[in-house]
C-alpha cells in the first residue's frame, strides 16, 4: 500500500455548533448547592442509595428520579486513583498530578475529582480527603467550585469491596 | 428457527494513524473491496449493508452511511447504522448477521471503521460537559484506577500489565494490517516505558488508528455454493448495564460476565479455556486481558494474571489472545470490535497468514464499549454449528 | 419463517420547545409509560433498542446516558442506532424473527431545539464538497420543492392545503404542538405569507420540537396476551438513494417506492398512512411514490411531523401513531413511514394490521 498523499487536496473544514445545554431539575439543587458551598446528593426513592453527583437526576439501577436531597462529605475517602502523566491540551495542572474517585461520606456512589498538595505518590486507596475551594467569587453550578482534594491526615479507612468499584 | 449464518469474505484496511491518501469513502472501501473479493462477489451481489462506527464528531460527518450510500453502490438497497460506543464494530457484525439469521436477506456486508484522524479524537472522546468537574484524563484516566483496583484486589505482580503489551505488539509484526509494527519489544524495555496514567504505561496502551473491517455474510443456502472456507456462527450475544451506580463492579462488570455465559450455552461451550482454540479479545490497555480472561470465564476470579505470566496467551500457548496484536497494535474506534470479530473469522478459516494459530476451529470476537458497560461476542466455528 | 410480531404499546411525550430536562429525564416517563400501559414486568423484555443522534445532543456517545432512563440492572439486552427511533424498531423487529427474544421495547428522543437543527442536519452532506458550503437542511429541502412545483409535481396551494389540515388534525392530537402563534388559517391566508426559503413558506417547513416515546414490540402468542389488538406488521422494508442531489429525480422518492412495494403497501386497503413527511412538498411526493389515494386513505390524522417534528424521534412517532390507529379500530389496515437525509434520500415503511 503505497502512502503517498501529494498531489491530494485536504480541505481544512471548521464546525462550531452552539447548543443550550440543560443540567435538569432534578440535578438542580446539587448545582445551586456547590454555588453555596455546599455538597448535596440525592437519594434515590427506590433503593435510598445516595448519588453525588445526581448524574441526569436518576438512580440508573431503579430507574427512578432522585428526589430527596442529602448533604453529604465534606471528608471522604479515596477508593482508587490513577496519576496522570500526560500532557493535555488545555492541561491547567502541572502533572504528575492524581485523578482520584472519592467516596465522601453519606454518599454511596464515588465522585471524580483532583488531589493535590501532597506528592502523586503519597496517595494510597482509602486515604481520607477533604475538599478545598475556590475562592467563593469563583463559586458556580460546578464542582469545578472545589479547586482540588487534599489529604487531612485522618487514619486511612479500609473499604473493602469498594476498593475495586465505584 | 434462526436460519444459520456464516462469514465467506473478510477484508480490512492497512491501519495507521493517518490515512491521508484515502477519503473517507475510500477507506472504507478499500477494506469492502477486499472483502468483497475474499467472498468472490461484487458489491452487486449484495442485498443489504450494515455500517457501524463511534461518534460522529471523531470525523465531523453526521450519520456517514447516508453519504457513503454512493461510494458503496447502495442505490435502491437497505443501509442501517449501528452505534453503540466502543463495542459498535461487534454489534454491529452481530446485527448483520441478525440480518441473514431472521431470513430478511441473503447475502449482507457489514463495515465498522474510523477515519479519526480526520477529526481530533482526543477532543471528541473528552467534550468537557457543562457542570462537570474535568480531571482532563481520557479514556486511559478513566480505566487506569479500575485497573489500579484490579492489582489490589488480585495481587497480580506489576510485569504483567507490561507482558501482555510486549506479547500484542509482538503478535503485530506478523499482521500486515496491524498500525503499530515494533518487533524489538521485550519485558526489560517496555517496564522502561514511562507512566502515561498510573498503574498504565505508554506501551500498555492502544494508538490511535485510522482504520475500516468488512466482513461479507451469507445465509447457510448461499454459502454452500460457495468454494473455500466459511466461519460459520455459532453464537451472538450482548449485554449492557449503566455507565455508574452505586454499588458497580467496574473491575468485572456483571454485563460481561453474563455476555459470555450467554454466549457459551448459545454455543454449547462448557469449558471455555479448553474447547475455544483462540481469542480476539477487546484490550485497549494491556491489564485488560487478564481482567477479561476472568470476566469471560476463562479464569477464575483474581487469577486471570497466571494465565499471563505462565504464557498461555501467547500464541505458542494453550489459548492464544490477540494474535492479530489486538486493538493494542491497532484502535480505529468504530472498526475495532469487528477486526476482533473479522479476525476470530479469519482464525477459522485459515486466513490469517502469519498470525494464524494452527489448527483453529472455535474462536471468539469479543468488543466492549463506554465505561466497560456494552459487551458484544460471536463464538464462530469452521464446521457448522449442531 | 417469519414470525408474526405487533406493536402492542405506544407512549410519546406532549411535544415542547426549549426544554430544561436532559434527555434521560424526558425518556424515563416514557418507558415508565408504555411498560405500565402494557402491563409488562421490565425485566421481562427480551431487548431494549434506542434512536437518537450524537450531534444533535452535543456530545459524542450521548445515547450512554438513555441506558439510566430503562433500569439496566441486572445486565440487559440493549443496542442504539445513530438514527430514527423506526430504524431502532426495525433491528428490534429483526432481532425478534431470529428468535431471539420475544419482547422488545424501543425508544427515541430527540431535543431538537436545544441545537441548530438545521446546521447540525446538513452535516450529514458530502464532507468534502457540499457541506462546507452549509447549505442548510431546509434549504436542501426547498431545492426539491422548486424542482417538484417547476416539473409540475405539487402546487403550492396543494402544499399549504397539507398545512391547514395537519394543524387542524394536531389540535386533537394531544401529543402534537400547535402552538397558538399558528392560529386558524385558510390556504389563501398561508399563501399570502412570506417566502421564508423560496419557495418554502413558514407553513412548509416543520416546527422543531423536544420529544421522546417508546413502543413495546412483541411477537405472536405473547402480543395476543399483552393487547387485545395487536398492530402486526406485516411488511417492513428500507431502502436508500444516492445523496448525490444532481444524481437522482428529486420530483420522486424512489427509495420510499421500492420500500413501498417491498413491504407490500397496497393502496387499495390502507385506512391510515402516517408518514414521516418534516416538509408539506415531501408529504405529497411520499403519497405518490407509495401509490396511496387520499380520497381512501386519511394522511397523517395526527397533525404528523409538519406540526411537530422531534427530530430522530418523528419517525417512530408515525410508528406510534399508525400503531394507535389500529388498536383503537379506526383503522384495519395502517402505513408507518421514515425518512431520513436530505430531500427523502432513505426511506422506511412498514404496514401495520389489526386482526
Amino acid at each position: 500500500m503505497s502512502n503517498e498523499a501529494e498531489g491530494l487536496m485536504r480541505i481544512r473544514q471548521p464546525i462550531a455548533v452552539t447548543y443550550q445545554w440543560s443540567a435538569g431539575p432534578n440535578a438542580t439543587s446539587h448545582l445551586e448547592g456547590l454555588m453555596e458551598g455546599r455538597l448535596i446528593g440525592k437519594r434515590c426513592p427506590s433503593c435510598s442509595l445516595v448519588y453525588f453527583p445526581p448524574r441526569n437526576g436518576v438512580c440508573p439501577k431503579c430507574a427512578a428520579i432522585l428526589a430527596e436531597d442529602v448533604e453529604v462529605g465534606p471528608r471522604g475517602t479515596i477508593t482508587t486513583f490513577c496519576i496522570v502523566n500526560v500532557p493535555f491540551l488545555g492541561q491547567k495542572v502541572k502533572i504528575p498530578y492524581v485523578a482520584a474517585q472519592i467516596l465522601l461520606d453519606g454518599a454511596d456512589i464515588s465522585m471524580q475529582h483532583l488531589i493535590q498538595e501532597c506528592e502523586a505518590d503519597e496517595v494510597r486507596i482509602g486515604m481520607r480527603v477533604e475538599p478545598v475551594w475556590k475562592d467563593r467569587s469563583e463559586w458556580g453550578p460546578t464542582l469545578e467550585s472545589i479547586a482540588h482534594f487534599r489529604p487531612n491526615g485522618e487514619p486511612d479507612r479500609a473499604l473493602g469491596s469498594e476498593a475495586a468499584s465505584s | 428457527m434462526a436460519e444459520r449464518c456464516a462469514v465467506v469474505g473478510v477484508g480490512q484496511t492497512n491501519h495507521t494513524s493517518c490515512r491521508a491518501d484515502v477519503s473517507i469513502a475510500g477507506l472504507v472501501r478499500e477494506a469492502v473491496d477486499r472483502a468483497l473479493a475474499d467472498a468472490g462477489i461484487t458489491l452487486a451481489e449484495v442485498d443489504a449493508i450494515v455500517i457501524g462506527k463511534a461518534p460522529d464528531p471523531l470525523e465531523g460527518v453526521v450519520m456517514p452511511e447516508l453519504w457513503l450510500a454512493d461510494a458503496l453502490a447502495a442505490h435502491g438497497k437497505p443501509v442501517f447504522r449501528v452505534h453503540t460506543a466502543g463495542s459498535v464494530g461487534g454489534s454491529t457484525a452481530i446485527v448483520a448477521a441478525q440480518h441473514v439469521m431472521a431470513g430478511i436477506h441473503g447475502t449482507v456486508l457489514t463495515v465498522g471503521f474510523e477515519k479519526q484522524s480526520d477529526g481530533n479524537a482526543m477532543w471528541a472522546l473528552s467534550v468537557p460537559i457543562p457542570f462537570g468537574m474535568p480531571v482532563h484524563a481520557g479514556a486511559g484516566g478513566y480505566f487506569s484506577p479500575i485497573v489500579r483496583g484490579y492489582i489490589n484486589r488480585s495481587g497480580a505482580p506489576r510485569h504483567i500489565g507490561a507482558m501482555v503489551a510486549v506479547k500484542d505488539r509482538t503478535n503485530a509484526v506478523k499482521n500486515p494490517y496491524a498500525h503499530l509494527h515494533e518487533p524489538d519489544w521485550t519485558l526489560e524495555k517496555a517496564l522502561e516505558s514511562p507512566m502515561l496514567w498510573d498503574p498504565i504505561r505508554f506501551v500498555e496502551t492502544c494508538p490511535s488508528s485510522d482504520g475500516a473491517m468488512a466482513l461479507v455474510l451469507m445465509s447457510e443456502e448461499r454459502a454452500d455454493r460457495r468454494p473455500g472456507p466459511k466461519a460459520w456462527v455459532h453464537a451472538t450475544s450482548m449485554r449492557s448495564e449503566p455507565t455508574a451506580f452505586a454499588g458497580r463492579e467496574q473491575v468485572s462488570p456483571r454485563a460481561g460476565e453474563l455476555c459470555a455465559e450467554d454466549l457459551w450455552r448459545k454455543g454449547g461451550i462448557t469449558r471455555p479455556a479448553d474447547e475455544i482454540d483462540v481469542v480476539e479479545m477487546y484490550v485497549p490497555f494491556s491489564w485488560f486481558e487478564p481482567m477479561w480472561l476472568e470476566n469471560l470465564g476463562f479464569a477464575p476470579r483474581n487469577e486471570g494474571w497466571r494465565m499471563v505470566e505462565d504464557g498461555v496467551t501467547e500464541m505458542t500457548g494453550s489459548l492464544p489472545i490477540n494474535p492479530s496484536g489486538g486493538v493494542l497494535s491497532t484502535n480505529p474506534i468504530g472498526a475495532s470490535g469487528m477486526i476482533r470479530f473479522g479476525e476470530a473469522c479469519m482464525q477459522v478459516m485459515g486466513k490469517a497468514g502469519e498470525h494464524q494459530i494452527d489448527g483453529a476451529r472455535k474462536a471468539v470476537g469479543h468488543a466492549y464499549g463506554g465505561g466497560s458497560q456494552f459487551f458484544a461476542m460471536w463464538l464462530v466455528g469452521a464446521d457448522k454449528p449442531n | 419463517m417469519a414470525r408474526d410480531v405487533a406493536i402492542v404499546g405506544t407512549a410519546q411525550r406532549p411535544s415542547q420547545v426549549g426544554t430544561v430536562l436532559t434527555s434521560v429525564e424526558l425518556i424515563l416517563p416514557v418507558i415508565d409509560e408504555v411498560i405500565a400501559k402494557v402491563g409488562v414486568d421490565r425485566r421481562e423484555i427480551g431487548f431494549w433498542c434506542h434512536g437518537s443522534c450524537d450531534y444533535m445532543s452535543g456530545q459524542p456517545f450521548s445515547f450512554v446516558a438513555a441506558v439510566d432512563a430503562i433500569g439496566a440492572w441486572p445486565p440487559i439486552v440493549e443496542s442504539h442506532v445513530e438514527a430514527d427511533g423506526a430504524l431502532a424498531l426495525y433491528e428490534a423487529w429483526v432481532k425478534i424473527q431470529t428468535g431471539e427474544c420475544d419482547t422488545a421495547v424501543v425508544f427515541s428522543n430527540g431535543k431538537t431545539t436545544s441545537g441548530p437543527i438545521d446546521q447540525i442536519l446538513t452535516l450529514q452532506a458530502d464532507p468534502y464538497f457540499v457541506a462546507p458550503l452549509w447549505p442548510g437542511f431546509d434549504t436542501l429541502a426547498a431545492l426539491q420543492a422548486r424542482m417538484c412545483l417547476e416539473a409540475g409535481v405539487v402546487s403550492e396551494r396543494a402544499m399549504a392545503e397539507v398545512a391547514v389540515r395537519s394543524r387542524r388534525d394536531a389540535r386533537s392530537n394531544a401529543v402534537a404542538w400547535p402552538p397558538a402563534s399558528m392560529g386558524d388559517h385558510s390556504v389563501d391566508e398561508l399563501l399570502a405569507t412570506p417566502y421564508v426559503r423560496d419557495p418554502l413558506r413558514a407553513h412548509d417547513l416543520p416546527v422543531a420540537v423536544d420529544g421522546a416515546n417508546a413502543v413495546v414490540l412483541a411477537a405472536g402468542d405473547v402480543a395476543r396476551r399483552l393487547s387485545p389488538r395487536p398492530a402486526w406488521i406485516r411488511g417492513f422494508d428500507h431502502r436508500i438513494d444516492t445523496q448525490r442531489l444532481g444524481a437522482r429525480s428529486l420530483v420522486e422518492s424512489n427509495s420510499a417506492r421500492v420500500a413501498g412495494r417491498v413491504a407490500g403497501v397496497n393502496a387499495d386497503k390502507i385506512d391510515v398512512a402516517e408518514l414521516h413527511a418534516p416538509y408539506t412538498h415531501q408529504e405529497l411526493l411520499l403519497v405518490q411514490a407509495l401509490g396511496l389515494d387520499p380520497q381512501r386513505t386519511r394522511i397523517n390524522p395526527s397533525g404528523g411531523a409538519l406540526v411537530a417534528n422531534p427530530a430522530m424521534a418523528a419517525g417512530l412517532a408515525r410508528f406510534a401513531e399508525a400503531a394507535d390507529a389500529v388498536t383503537s379500530g379506526r383503522a384495519d389496515r395502517a402505513v408507518a413511514h421514515c425518512t431520513s437525509g436530505p430531500c427523502l434520500q432513505q426511506n422506511l415503511v412498514c404496514v401495520l394490521e389489526g386482526e
